[in-house]
């Protein structure tokens, strides 16, 4: 089976499903170029070869417009797939994504449908505040958004798959340190998030998290970088013996809540892990939800290790302050027993 | 008053416009009525005086093009084809509502006749209406499409992302602002520093037009061109007219920011006097008892319409956790 990074798994995706299905395009900044970079992390490099350049078409740097254009032709039609240069770009085009997109199908009384994709890179690369932050939290908070969050190159293809063909707004959210980008590209500091991936299709349902490590003495929640970081975690601790179980939820909303109950069911202790800031975050979400659903299997308080409720700072240092390492990870998982 | 002459219009034609107007008119004034008794728990934006735009522009287009309208949308819709019906029925509320009474007053819209649902972000439709238009090019199916926005509406960004994206794509896409001199109470020459909304046409790189806005035949006219040509693959246009709001900016507005002297002037021009004069003195087409007539089957409509809203049942409140996602039938 070929092995590849995120980037060449998405990059897979899209070109089998925009042959499949003529009605799926690309659009977005810097994506199609001739020369240029294939979008700011390669994903589209060489696709504009094969499809040209009115299926893999390269606009202003216009986000509003982005998200409207995409949000108007799914409408009618198409299936766009956007290409957010930087996840912290989806702050410009708030309202197409909020008011628009999510509640063109509710408004309509379900008479009208928005099947688009929306992927953006999120984490925190040394790019300073305005290029760092971890927003997938927002997304979850707006009914009418689906929101995906993969961390490897398998889950990349076939959740991307299973968003292109939803009939609904889909978010992916990439992290830029996990797409394994090359050349210029590549990011210092990356994860080798290469694995298999089957030729051909297949799809990673949408709505289904995946136990990437068993466990029986806590439960780690993770998400995109925050997954490897649990998994660091769980490493070390076993060799103290603790068995860690580490949960990737791969899909933010609709969230496999009953993955998570389960778990925690079994080990009576969570621990959430994410790089957003902390306050009124995604992990604050899942804790409430266990708390509600699962309060008499726990043993110990919740524990949450997220990014402190900052910017993203530039310099490395701070930068590896602010990132949740495997360090805090194992702390906070140690705080428990 | 100058009235233009008009030449080839033939009668069923012009009292066909005249019908469509008056549609809109009785049925923004009824929707005013029904909601000061308290039938209508929706906020309204009336339509009244502007008839000629909306009327005018969908005219010029095919059924299958596509209407994005505002927070104003009900004679958008009307003259669409969405139903008075569906509307009304909405408005109240009903579950039978062209948007089965999740939308409302500002939401109004049914796609089976082109119609979007209306976007009550004041601005925010111009990028999807490109949208559209690239998906219309992209399937080649010859469709146009058409945003409606004020000069108010033409100040927002969105408004100047989506005529950009649409001029360099060449895309079949009509900008209509209509220019009813205030948004909500802020009079133009206040948030636009040029002439006319149009003169930003050239900007963008796309050609501006400016129309009498309260003269349906001159509406029409504009359009047809602006439509032959994003047909034609030559790419947008953006056609200001010049309208004026007979009622007030929404419900309980005393329109004080604005003198009674300006709107008796405009009374005199609007759109449905202007066109009686057309038909009835100058070119002599019509009668008064024929406009009566057209009268009395719009009355008739609109009892109707309202028998209908009604009559209709309401919504389960459970019915609020429907249709967060699509749900296939
Ligand atoms: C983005 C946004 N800002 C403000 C409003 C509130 N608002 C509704 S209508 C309106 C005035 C709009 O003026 P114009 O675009 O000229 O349209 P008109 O009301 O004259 O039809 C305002 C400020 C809104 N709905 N959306």
């Amino acid at each position: 089976m070929p092995v590849m990074t995120i980037a060449e798994a998405l990059r897979e995706g899209i070109r089998e499903e925009m042959r499949r299905d003529p009605t799926v395009f690309c659009l977005g900044e810097d994506i199609g170029i001739p020369g240029g970079f294939g979008g700011a992390f390669t994903v589209t490099l060489g696709l504009s070869d094969e499809f040209g350049h009115d299926r893999i078409l390269d606009t202003p740097i216009s986000e509003i417009g982005i998200a409207g254009v995409a949000i108007g032709a799914a409408m009618t039609g198409m299936r766009p797939i956007a290409d957010v240069q930087y996840g912290d770009f989806l702050f410009c085009m708030m309202d197409q994504l909020a008011n628009q997109a999510a509640k063109m199908t509710y408004m309509s009384g379900g008479t009208v449908k928005v099947p688009l994709v929306m992927r953006a890179p999120v984490g925190s690369t040394r790019r300073g505040s305005q290029h760092a932050q971890s927003l997938e939290a927002f997304f979850t908070h707006i009914p009418g958004l689906k929101v995906l969050a993969p961390s490897t190159a398998y889950d990349a293809k076939g959740l991307l798959k299973s968003a292109i063909r939803d009939e609904n707004p889909v978010l992916i959210f990439e992290h830029k340190l996990l797409y394994g980008s090359k050349g210029g590209r590549s990011e210092k500091g990356a994860l080798t998030a290469v694995g298999e991936v089957p030729d051909g299709d297949y799809v990673v349902p949408i709505g289904k998290g995946i136990v990437r490590r068993a466990g029986k003495d806590v439960t780690i929640v993770g998400k995109l970088l925050t997954v490897y970081r649990a998994l660091g975690a769980a490493d070390e601790l076993a060799q103290e013996g603790i068995e860690a179980e580490v949960i990737d939820p791969r899909t933010l909303i609709p969230l496999d809540k009953e993955i998570i109950l389960e778990s925690v069911r079994k080990t009576g202790r969570l621990v959430v892990v994410e790089e957003d800031n902390i306050t009124h975050g995604w992990g604050a979400e899942i804790a409430a939800m266990v708390a509600e659903e699962a309060f008499f299997y726990l043993d110990a308080p919740i524990k949450r290790v997220a990014a402190p409720d900052t910017p993203p700072p530039f310099a490395p240092p701070m930068e590896e302050f602010y990132v949740p390492s495997v360090a805090r990870v194992v702390a906070a998982v140690k705080s428990l027993f | 008053m100058t009235v233009a002459t008009r030449e080839n219009e033939s009668r069923t034609d012009l009292l066909n416009l005249y019908r469509e107007m008056l549609l809109i008119r009785r049925f923004e004034e009824r929707c005013n009525a029904l909601f000061l008794q308290g039938k209508i728990p929706s906020t309204l934006h009336l339509y009244i005086g502007q008839e000629a735009v909306a009327v005018g522009v969908c005219a010029a287009l095919r059924p299958d093009d596509y209407v994005l309208g505002t927070h104003r949308p009900h004679g958008h819709a009307l003259a669409k084809g969405v139903t008075p019906h569906s509307i009304m029925a909405e408005l109240y509320g009903k579950v039978t509502g062209c948007c089965k009474a999740k939308g409302g007053s500002m939401h109004v819209g049914d796609m089976s006749v082109g119609m979007f649902p209306a976007i009550a972000i004041v601005g925010a439709n111009a990028p999807i209406a490109t949208g559209a238009a690239l998906s219309a090019k992209m399937r080649g199916s010859g469709q146009v499409v058409v945003a409606f926005f004020g000069e108010g509406g033409s100040n927002e960004g969105a408004v100047h992302e989506a005529m950009n994206m649409a001029a360099i794509w060449r895309l079949p896409v009509l900008f209509v602002c209509e220019n009813n001199l205030y948004g909500a109470s802020t009079p133009v020459n206040q948030i636009v520093a040029v002439e006319n909304v149009a003169d930003r046409a050239v900007a963008y790189g796309m050609p501006g037009v400016i129309v009498e806005g309260n003269d349906v035949v001159a509406v029409r006219e504009a359009t047809r061109t602006a439509v032959e040509r994003a047909r034609a693959g030559e790419g947008p246009t953006l056609i200001e007219c010049k309208t004026y709001r007979l009622c007030g900016h929404s419900r309980s507005d005393a329109c004080n920011y604005r003198t009674r002297e300006e709107e008796a002037e405009w009374r005199d021009k609007e759109p449905l006097t202007w066109l009686a004069r057309v038909l009835i003195e100058e070119r002599q087409l019509a009668t008064p008892s024929d406009l009566e007539r057209i009268e009395a089957e719009v009355e008739a409509v609109m009892l109707e319409a309202i028998a209908f809203a009604e009559e209709s049942p309401e919504p389960k409140p459970e019915d609020a956790l429907l249709h967060v996602f699509w749900e296939d039938k």
